[in-house]
């Protein structure tokens, strides 16, 4: 498996045990109740690139993706077997710090969810409550996270008022933003696009080109056009299966499996 | 070095030197030595004191609201046992007989010799807040029907907030005007004084209406689309569809909410001690003064002596009142868990 | 003579029709003829002097005042309360038997009559604690009568935030307990707000509750007291206070001013728009809010 070079962002991480990668599931199983959602599951993340899931509706992606913060303990019916290795910790093991862990892992949803609250305190929510209580440093957090996602200038005269008055794409970077205001080290995104017209879905993924210098992204798509375009690795998951894993353009030029091929090719899906 | 961004190669990060790192403002200077010291934890890049504000934050959390929790499951355990060991002291205490207290129909707490029959008060409770449902039932389903069936936008406009707005009537309001409105109507067309379970009633029966019809309307509103069209589909007309399909559909809902009316009539005392004319006696007539649990308790208990076998009745009555909110609940739970099946 | 399927419907229809205007005619009426018989009663002098028991011209200033403080008070207790453990059911809770059993609880709790509670403040709250008949003792039999709605106000409110934000919220790296009060609450505030504004309007107009709790009577006040410690004082937690509603039932079960009748309306009148007030102030905030936080037009 080829990794990165150790990048600036997570130059620590890399060469921790465990994969050598910056984040790796091993044996991953997931249930709900008693059915399995995933099954067996090992794939590693580098940093610095971008790996997209890709898969039919209900093939175990979303559920994987959002193991991978430990999302789905908010879901009473949802377990886990198996390990994620973050740093050569173990997320999943009794004691880990479930708060931090989620600081270090930032997370974009399908549909845009800004806090019912101003631009700004979108932005400013996350560093404030992390400890940083001056103004100007606050201050200088807003402007860089929405200079990075490209809402600075659409935005800047207008910080105060209620972030539900964005368009759907702007509240879309803007929440991409806010998951960048508290320095995580890796970015996940659930169909991140799959709910905005198509030139903010471009700024997205334009978006997404800049950021993976910094992060390492997971990013769920049904688009397969856009796991084209901006992923490094793609991964493709059916019936809870990892079925293949691979460079972004040997999957979508050369797949060694059938199914990938058929999936790919848009024979079912 | 553990898990740790290095101050140095962050803010040469990227096209945004400017951009600041909120972990590292509070965290880098002590972030090294704490990680070394904790060795394994998974902390990240995190202080110790931070984690442990934080974890001492969600205790809080945790703390308080499970807290707030045991206030309302003490509350109700006092309420049960200060309620009951009143109650039961008239029998085991005093000496009352439990069959004389259920079945006499002689109350005379200071007569000579003391009888403490409390029948009439059971039996006026029970037919004022029966005779109530069944005023109420039939009109409750006709304003439900409306509401869902007829004109469901003027239902949603104007009936529901009018049913909201009766149900927010305080109860001494109803009293009032059952005093001042039902009893003389009732005077002049009936024999007797107009005070009696008719009076009590049929206040009643207004009081409880929003609470069948808001159930009956919930009830006929989450009936699946496919049972109405299905019947319209075979020719049936309106009357057909409600008679045959909606209201065997909507009946133990229905019945869900009748109970629950009746628990509210049974339990509410000043409208119905106003218009009932608190008689000690089982009524000849539904136009005759009679009394309820709730109003003999609501008159005698400011008159009697704590810890005297004539208040410790009172008490008993109260806890017959208790007994008789949990029978409803039970009849309630049983209703719904047989609708769910 | 059989009537025809037609026939019959247009009948069943009719009478749909007629029951329906009845419940709206009945309302109507009594509230047209609560506002008929009072309003006219309705003065400042009426509002703010005290009443009378064998003159002619009292008037309902202390009981107001006692109502509206004793809500203030009953409030007070209960949203902290009702609101955690509202929060508890809403998050904390994991379905089994303890989350079942308190949901019973909430349950009986509220089905209680409001009488029972009233006795039970008399037997705790009035003797056992040694209030008296106090203004705290009816706040806190209150609490018990009110605790329970605003418990499912809350569980609702919180309930019906999109999970969306809620997982925002974890994903910055918030405790649970921060996710629930600083991003879960403010959303949810609405719909908290309405119900317990409305249930303010249960706790104006409750009277069976009081009657052992808060008591019958008032002593005289001296509305330029305002150290709650002094017995006069209107502000004093601690002294009796017939609330508005105990007083409608008073003079009528046993009033004997020669204006009893008219007092009664007037006072009956004063409730009930306080009520509508609560009922539409709650609509018009909820939207209100609603519309700032989501920032429609």
């Amino acid at each position: 498996m080829a990794i990165a070079a150790p990048s600036i962002s997570s130059a620590g991480a890399s060469t921790q045990p465990g994969g050598g990668a910056a984040l790796a599931a091993e044996q991953l199983s997931i249930f709900y109740s008693d059915k399995e959602a995933v099954k067996k599951v090992d794939l590693s993340f580098a940093p610095s690139s971008v790996t997209a899931l890709i898969g039919p509706s209900g093939c175990g992606k979303s559920t994987f993706l959002r193991s991978l913060n430990r999302m789905n303990d908010t879901i009473a019916s949802a377990s886990m077997k198996g390990s994620i290795w973050l740093d050569g910790e173990d997320i999943n093991a009794p004691g880990t710090d479930v708060v931090t862990l989620r600081q270090r892992i930032g997370m974009v949803w399908q549909k845009p969810n800004p806090f019912y609250k101003s631009i700004y305190e979108n932005i400013a929510f996350g560093p404030r409550y992390h400890g940083i209580k001056n103004k100007k440093e606050l201050n200088e957090i807003v402007e860089s996270c929405l200079r990075r996602t490209a809402l600075w200038e659409e935005t800047k005269d207008r910080l105060h008022q209620s972030a539900l008055a964005l368009s759907g794409g702007q509240q879309q970077r803007l929440c991409i933003a806010r998951a960048l205001s508290v320095q995580p080290e890796i970015l996940l995104m659930d169909e991140p696009a799959s709910a905005l017209d198509p030139v903010s879905t471009a700024k997205i993924e334009e978006l997404i080109s800049e950021l993976k210098q910094e992060f390492c992204i997971v990013i769920v798509t049904h688009n397969m056009h856009q796991a084209a375009r901006v992923s490094d690795k793609t991964a493709f998951f059916y019936m809870g299966n990892l079925i293949e894993h691979n460079d972004t353009n040997i999957i979508f030029t050369n797949p060694e499996n059938k199914q990938t091929d058929d999936y790919i090719s848009g024979r079912f899906g | 070095m553990k898990a740790t961004i290095e101050p140095s190669t962050r803010s040469s990060e990227g096209a945004n030197p400017a951009a600041p790192t909120p972990g590292e403002a509070v965290s880098q200077p002590m972030n090294v030595s704490s990680n070394q010291s904790t060795g394994g934890k998974p902390s990240g890049n995190k202080p110790v004191a931070r984690k442990r504000s934080r974890s001492g934050n969600e205790w809080f959390g945790k703390t308080y609201t499970m807290i707030c929790v045991s206030v309302l499951i003490i509350t109700i355990f006092s309420i049960v046992y200060f309620v009951a060991s009143k109650g039961l002291a008239t029998f085991f205490v005093n000496g009352v007989s439990l069959k004389e207290f259920l079945t006499g129909v002689k109350w005379a707490p200071d007569g000579e010799p003391q009888t403490f029959g409390a029948l009439p008060f059971i039996t006026g409770s029970f037919m004022t807040s029966i005779l109530a449902a069944c005023i109420s039932a039939p009109l409750a389903f006709c304003a439900a029907i409306f509401m869902t069936e007829l004109m469901p936008k003027f239902g949603k406009t104007v009936m529901q907030p009018v049913i909201e707005l009766l149900a927010g009537i305080p109860s001494v309001v109803y009293g009032f005007v059952g005093l001042s409105v039902i009893v003389p109507f009732l005077r002049s067309v009936f024999p007797g004084q107009g005070l009696g379970i008719a009076a009590g009633a049929i206040v009643l029966s207004i009081m409880i209406l929003p609470t069948i019809t808001t159930i009956a309307t919930d009830a006929m509103s989450n009936l699946p689309r496919g049972l109405k069209e299905g019947s319209y589909a075979l020719g049936a007309t309106r009357w057909q569809t409600i008679s045959r399909s909606i209201l065997p559909a909507v009946l133990p809902a229905m019945l869900t909410g009748v109970v629950l009316g009746i628990a509210r009539a049974f339990g509410e005392a000043l409208a119905v001690q106003m218009v009932i004319g608190n008689a000690p006696h089982i009524p000849n007539s539904l136009f005759e003064s009679a009394s309820t649990l709730t109003s003999v308790i609501t008159l005698s208990m400011g008159n009697t002596i704590m810890g005297t076998v004539q208040n410790n009745v009172l008490w008993s009555l109260a806890l017959m009142l208790l007994t008789m909110t949990f029978v409803f609940i039970f009849i309630v739970r049983v209703l719904e868990r047989r609708s769910l099946r | 003579m059989r009537l025809s399927n037609k026939q019959v419907d247009r009948i069943a229809t009719g009478v749909f029709y007629f029951f329906a205007f009845l419940i709206i005619v009945i309302l109507g009426g009594l509230i047209g003829y609560i506002l008929y018989r009072g309003i006219g009663h309705i003065s400042f002098d009426f509002l703010t002097s005290p009443p009378q028991t064998f003159k002619v011209g009292g008037g309902i200033g202390p009981q107001l005042f006692n109502s509206l403080f004793l809500l203030v008070l009953t409030m007070l207790i209960t949203v902290p309360i009702g609101i955690g453990a509202g929060i508890y059911m809403a998050e904390y809770s994991r379905p089994g038997k303890f989350t079942d059993f308190i949901r019973l609880v909430v349950e009986v709790l509220s089905s209680f009559p409001s009488i029972v509670v009233g006795l039970f403040g008399l037997l705790v709250f009035v003797n056992y604690f040694d209030l008296k008949f106090s203004l705290l003792a009816g706040a806190l039999a209150l609490t018990v009568f009110n605790l329970p709605l605003m418990v499912r106000i809350t569980e609702q409110g919180i309930r019906g935030v999109p999970r969306e934000q809620k997982e925002a919220g974890l994903a910055l790296g918030l405790t649970r307990w921060k996710t629930i009060t600083k991003v879960m609450l403010p959303v949810a505030l609405p719909t908290i707000l309405t119900g317990t504004i409305l249930a303010a309007g249960r706790v104006f107009g409750e009277a069976a509750a009081l009657l052992f709790t808060a008591g019958m009577s008032s002593p005289r006040l001296d509305f330029t007291d305002w150290n709650p410690f002094s017995p006069v004082s209107p502000l004093n937690p601690l002294r009796p206070a017939e609330t508005l509603a105990v007083h409608i039932w008073k003079i009528n079960s046993e009033g004997i001013a020669p204006d009893a009748a008219q007092i009664a309306a007037g006072a009956s009148t004063v409730l009930i728009i306080t009520v509508l007030l609560f009922n539409l102030g709650s609509r018009w905030l909820g939207r209100y809010m609603y519309r700032k936080l989501t920032a429609s037009k």
